[in-house]
């Protein structure tokens, strides 16, 4: 077992950046994923990391370097936020395509307007059709652990793919706290030499990135699909294996006190922690609630999502993030695709909260479920979703 | 490529779609771009090549006799070589004609 050590949460990504070994970092400081950048940058500078620090001039040249990075065959880094993922959009997408195993962190932040450098999930939602793998963390050591996941499950010789890290914005990367290490030696055991599928190589020639005729564009497409679901059994097995080497158990669709629940809540990112709370009151007073907690957001994990549901009456469901003028928030319209066509599935109720930083509380947490019960009762006007906490 | 490209699958296809056999400009058809098709009339044409020399493409290719003709496989009809023959012998017609 490594070293347990109280750190910021983005010096601590950036240390475990460092354990991963990698070649190339390429990424552009944004508010608040700064720190991370930054201490990656001392780490090279120190001669700590022996690795290529590319401080370029946009996050759009940042995914463009990291592209042709991780081409070569190098260990590829790179990390943004809000404004700079929206900058960096167009490369987001070919990355996925040309099937670079590229890791990114998201500090997750609201997009502009109005300009604001706090919390939600607004940024992430803008490229959820991107084709990357898409995880979500909670606290500082899931972080920490999934540096190393995200590294082994992208380079898996069939997977292949980029993957994202969505840890929120201050709530995590600005917090102080205990992180337990990996020691060299897990590290060594859990992440094997990258072997990139396909390699730019003066010897094999190859090329890359060419363009698609209207008669193949399809089948890309399809195959690109086909490899983002078919890596959903290699990302279930590298939790596994991270389980065996440092004790630590993730799953796509993880539970909380689930047994004998007739309501549970649903929740992605730091907030479940807080959520887990308002479940420990409400048990306590003898409510039947429970909490369902994705953890993997592409692909999506349709299969352990119903298997979790059976038997619930009801979801209420938290976004943080807007579908403007849609069917409620990114969550829940997939939640609701995922179970429409199950036999006694339960009833959903949508809530967007915790909007840019703003706080939500244990109590908030409880609010929404008795909302949720008012309107299942008919008291309240059952809606597709529902402001929580909008000063009306 | 086993395959004709309008028959390939998608489990055909190399991750990231990456083409591994170098050099493959030359099986691709440009010729299907064209609207207007040259056409020599090589009782004025003195065989100087220029058309040769302008050809975008390099679609032009010199026969066994001497004069120059358009491989249809890559002309796109510009009419470059039209617009540049000295004597004006090549006229470019429509494809339907």
């Amino acid at each position: 077992m490594g070293k347990r050590v109280g750190i910021e949460v983005s010096l601590a990504a950036a240390e475990a950046v460092k354990m991963a070994d990698v070649d190339v970092v390429a990424a552009y400081p944004i508010t608040p994923q700064t720190h991370i950048v930054e201490h990656l940058s001392e780490l090279v500078a120190d001669g700590e990391l022996d690795a290529e620090f590319i401080p370029v001039e946009s996050e759009h040249s940042a995914m463009s370097v990291c592209c042709g990075s991780s081409a070569v065959g190098a260990r590829t880094f790179t990390c943004t936020s809000s404004q700079g993922l929206a900058l960096m959009n167009e490369i987001v997408f070919i990355a996925a395509s040309l099937r670079l195993p590229i890791v990114m962190i998201l500090a997750n932040r609201s997009l502009s307007g109005p300009l604001s450098i706090w919390n939600d999930h607004t940024d992430v939602m803008s490229v959820r059709d991107c084709g990357w793998i898409q995880v979500f963390v909670e606290n500082g050591q899931e972080v920490f652990d999934h540096v190393m996941f995200a590294y082994r499950v992208a380079e898996a010789a069939n997977v292949s793919l980029p993957v994202m890290i969505n840890m929120d914005g201050f709530i995590l990367t600005h917090m102080i706290e205990p992180i337990e290490y990996w020691d060299e030696d897990q590290v060594k055991k859990y992440l094997p030499e990258f072997k990139p599928v396909n390699q730019l190589h003066p010897d094999r020639p190859v090329t890359m990135g060419a363009f698609g005729m209207p008669f193949i564009f399809t089948e890309t497409k399809k195959a690109q699909d086909e490899a983002l679901i078919a890596s959903k059994p290699e990302i279930v097995k590298a939790w596994s294996e991270l389980h065996e080497v440092v004790g630590r158990s993730y799953k796509p669709v993880e539970t909380y006190r689930l047994d004998g629940a007739e309501v549970a809540y649903v929740t992605m990112g730091s907030f479940s922690e807080t959520a887990s709370l308002a479940v420990d009151e409400l048990r306590s007073q003898g409510k039947p609630v429970g909490q369902i907690r994705l953890r993997l957001w592409r692909p999506f994990p349709f299969e352990e999502l119903r298997e979790v549901t059976r038997g619930l009456k009801r979801l209420v469901v938290i976004d943080r993030a807007i579908s403007f003028g849609g069917p409620g928030g990114p969550v829940s319209s997939e939640i609701r695709s995922a179970l429409y066509e199950e036999e006694h599935a339960p009833s959903v109720t949508n809530f967007i909260c915790g909007l840019a930083g703003r706080d939500v509380s244990p109590d908030d947490f409880i609010a929404m479920y008795q909302q949720a019960e008012e309107m299942s009762r008919g008291t309240v006007r059952q809606e597709d979703y529902v402001y929580h906490g909008v000063r009306e | 490529m086993a395959k004709i490209d309008e028959e390939l699958t998608w489990q055909d296809l190399e991750v990231g779609c990456a083409v591994s056999n170098a050099g493959n400009a030359c099986a691709y058809k440009t010729g299907d771009w064209r609207s207007l098709r040259p056409i020599v009339n090589t009782d004025h044409c003195i065989r100087c090549g220029v058309c040769y020399i302008f050809c975008p493409d390099m679609a032009i290719q010199k026969t066994a006799d001497g004069f120059f003709e358009a491989d249809l496989f890559y002309c796109k009809g510009c009419g470059i070589c039209a617009q540049e023959c000295i004597t004006g012998c090549i006229t470019m017609v429509q494809e339907e004609e």
